[in-house]
């Protein structure tokens, strides 16, 4: 890739310093993050560098205000119109203003829409998809046996009322997902173990003149590791993606509970990171954001095409240092079964754990049979049921065991057999 | 010891008297990097010659070269120093015989310190302040990033049993980073910012004049045009300049002259490093490439 250079209209009066400031200033606004700090340095490095062509300013501008890849296009555009004339990036600034607002209020609309839909129907809504016999033949056990509570907990959210699911929301919103913690190289002083911290030990000596009372002790520090959530938002997934993401939301906002990060990203024909929107402390406003980033919901699957760009593009990013990935998705994938086979492989061999969530599971007689979960399965590590708020829970204590697969051996057996 | 160089112009050539071929951005944040002393962050694809430049920087200026390669759960131990304990323990053994009262003015000094390189590079060194190369950060976790912080910002690390050392002549400092991670804003603030891309076809052709003269010139125009078109393919590892210079010094030990699709399937594993992508690129996909390179060549 070769750039190219902008040309440049440097005024000769002697203000550099000063336009160098409002360059930042610029820069800025643009969501360079540019502070004082490091106007001072650029005047101080165009001084250093003196420059008689006009490609040595601009690289040492960038070499000052850049630090990120993605940040080096934003400069290019800042600096071009910038040097060619400061008021020409207010002008296009306002520009910009108007199709900002003008979205806004679309969708601030499209919301209010749904409202007074609801309002109109009064809460009236259209009966749940009926179920398969065995299906509901449990459900209605369930009832007969259980407090209220303890009944939502095992029901289907497909099959959910609307204020039966505004009531889960509220329990996954409570719910956490427990993680064993990694043990790193590091060492940190504890009593607890046989190590012997050497160094230790010598300073506690040399304070009884180099005798040594006490053995001082180490043991290895542990440390937390990172979750990644892929999360499948097609049409046959809509129902349970809402309410797994409510569960990702809860899970990435709840501190000192165990996972370093959480990335989460959904998929329906294309790869959305909405690692970003989930650290809104809102759960609704949250989902929102990520919903207008993914525009996808509710459409068709392409899992071996995105998780592709999943392993090309973040793999190396995200998935170091232990991570484990959630895959939340039923496995039915239209396209060539090869490449999803292939893809999976790659994402197991690319991170610590995989785990499959599949809300299919439900269903007692559930065999194999689409051609996408035969091509996904004999790559996770583990395969559960994600239809519930009890399954969620159970998760929590399927991740603490690292031995844990779920029904991944019985049904790898039907596959087999 | 060189002294340091006074332009831009002057770090183009004593990188390329040097065989490193750099274009004019990596050679402007050089020189600032050296003018300013600052250390120097460069992050970018694999092979694409990051650490190269440390080395090339090190040979040029006759200074020593440092480096400290990274990886998880580096402590500072293994970075700054490390106490000798069994020199200790015998000290210690020797005093108990004879004097008591100078052990702890004797036990903890540099004698029985063995330093690493982060201590290392503190320490004046007889060709002049060296060049310290901390390669692949992201590999390291946080904790270490922050660390780092003292000893890139005011070029000193504190042991806590000897005290603050400060290093007379601050050591010129080049960081990598293959972005496996996004490493912190505090670390990257406190240095000059590089991303290193991969070369034009010009560039990468000089390079490759540079560093293996005895491929023809055509062979060599082949072997970059092909690579360059190579980049452009949906691969999970593209090909850096690395393996650009491997896969020519691979085809001049079989004595190659011209590309051919057999060659290529042949030498493939120099260039490409992932199962998947020797796959894809073996039989008719290479000869389409190839034959796509050739109808580009002719006019040239």
């Amino acid at each position: 890739m070769s750039p190219t250079y902008p040309a440049l209209d440097i005024p000769d009066d002697g203000k550099l310093a000063h336009n160098i400031a409002h360059f930042a200033r610029a820069l800025r606004k643009a969501g360079l993050p540019v502070g004082p700090g490091r106007t001072l340095d650029a005047a101080r490095a165009v001084a250093a560098a003196g420059f008689d062509r006009r490609e040595d300013f601009y690289f040492t501008l960038q070499a000052i205000f850049v630090s990120r890849p993605e940040e080096r296009a934003t400069f290019a555009q800042v600096f071009r119109l910038f040097w060619r004339d400061p008021r020409y990036l207010d002008h296009m600034m306002s520009l910009l203003l108007p199709q900002v607002h003008g979205v806004q209020e679309d969708r601030a609309a499209q919301a209010a829409e749904k409202r007074a839909a609801e309002a109109l129907l009064d809460g009236k809504l259209p009966p749940p998809p009926q179920d398969s016999p065995e299906g509901d033949q449990i459900e209605i056990d369930a009832t007969a046996t259980m407090s209220a509570e303890e009944r939502l907990k095992t029901l289907d959210f497909e099959q959910m009322s609307a204020s039966e699911i505004a009531e889960a929301k509220r329990m996954l919103a409570r719910l956490s997902l427990p993680v064993q913690p990694l043990k790193t190289r590091r060492s940190a002083p504890s009593t607890l173990t046989s190590r012997i911290d050497a160094r230790r030990t010598l300073r506690g000596a040399m304070r009884s003149a180099g005798e040594i009372a006490t053995l001082a002790h180490k043991a290895p520090v542990t440390r937390w590791p990172n979750l990644v959530v892929l999360c499948d938002i097609s049409g046959s997934m809509a129902d349970y993606s809402r309410m797994v993401l409510h569960f990702v939301h809860a899970v990435a906002n709840r501190r000192g509970q165990g996972w370093a990060r959480v990335h989460a990203f959904t998929f329906g024909t294309r790869l959305t990171n909405i690692t970003r929107h989930l650290r809104a402390r809102d759960v609704d406003a949250a989902l929102k954001a990520a919903g207008s980033e993914a525009q996808d919901w509710s459409g068709g699957t392409r899992i071996g095409q995105c998780l592709h760009a999943f392993n090309r593009d973040w793999s190396r990013r995200v998935l170091g240092q232990g991570a484990v990935v959630l895959l939340i998705t039923d496995g039915l994938d239209r396209d060539d079964s090869t490449l999803l086979a292939r893809e999976t492989e790659r994402l197991h061999l690319s991170c610590r754990r995989l785990i499959w969530l599949n809300p299919l599971l439900r269903w007692t007689g559930f065999a194999p049979r689409a051609e996408g979960i035969r091509a996904i399965l004999p790559h996770v590590d583990s395969f559960r049921a994600g239809h519930s708020i009890a399954s969620l829970e159970a998760l929590g204590r399927a991740i603490s065991e690292p031995s844990d697969h779920g029904e991944r051996d019985r049904l790898l057996a039907l596959i087999r057999s | 010891m060189t002294a340091l160089p006074t332009s831009i112009d002057a770090v183009e050539s004593l990188l390329s008297g040097q065989g490193y071929v750099a274009s004019r951005a990596l050679a402007t944040v050089v020189f600032l990097s050296l003018k300013l002393g600052r250390p120097l962050f460069l992050e970018g694809e694999a092979g694409t010659g990051k650490t190269e430049i440390a080395k090339t920087l090190a040979t040029a200026l006759g200074r020593r070269l440092i480096r400290l390669q990274c990886y998880e759960g580096l402590d500072a131990a293994s970075a700054v120093a490390e106490w000798n304990f069994a020199a200790q323990m015998i000290a210690i053994r020797a005093a108990e015989a004879t004097d008591r009262d100078h052990l702890k003015a004797e036990l903890f000094t540099e004698d029985y310190l063995i330093a690493r390189p982060l201590l290392e590079a503190m320490r004046p060194q007889p060709g002049g302040a060296p060049v310290l190369l901390i390669d692949e950060i992201d590999r390291t976790d946080e904790p270490f990033e922050a660390f780092l912080l003292e000893a890139l910002s005011d070029f000193q690390v504190t042991i806590p049993e000897l005290g603050t050392i400060r290093a007379p002549e601050p050591p010129i400092v080049i960081l990598t980073s293959n972005r496996t991670r996004e490493v912190h804003d505090a670390l990257k603030r406190r240095c000059l910012y590089h991303w290193v891309d991969y070369p034009s076809f010009d560039r990468e052709l000089d390079i490759l004049h540079s560093r293996a003269p005895e491929a023809q010139a055509q062979l060599s125009r082949e072997i970059v045009a092909f690579v360059q078109k190579l980049r452009r393919e949906d691969l999970f590892k593209r090909p850096g300049v690395a393996e650009t210079i491997d896969w020519a010094k691979c085809l001049l030990a079989l004595d190659v002259i011209a590309l051919s699709p057999e060659v290529i399937s042949d030498t493939l594993g120099a260039i490409l490093k992932y199962q998947d992508d020797i796959q894809k690129l073996q039989g008719s996909e290479a000869k389409r490439l190839l034959d796509e390179v050739k109808r580009e060549l002719v006019p040239a």
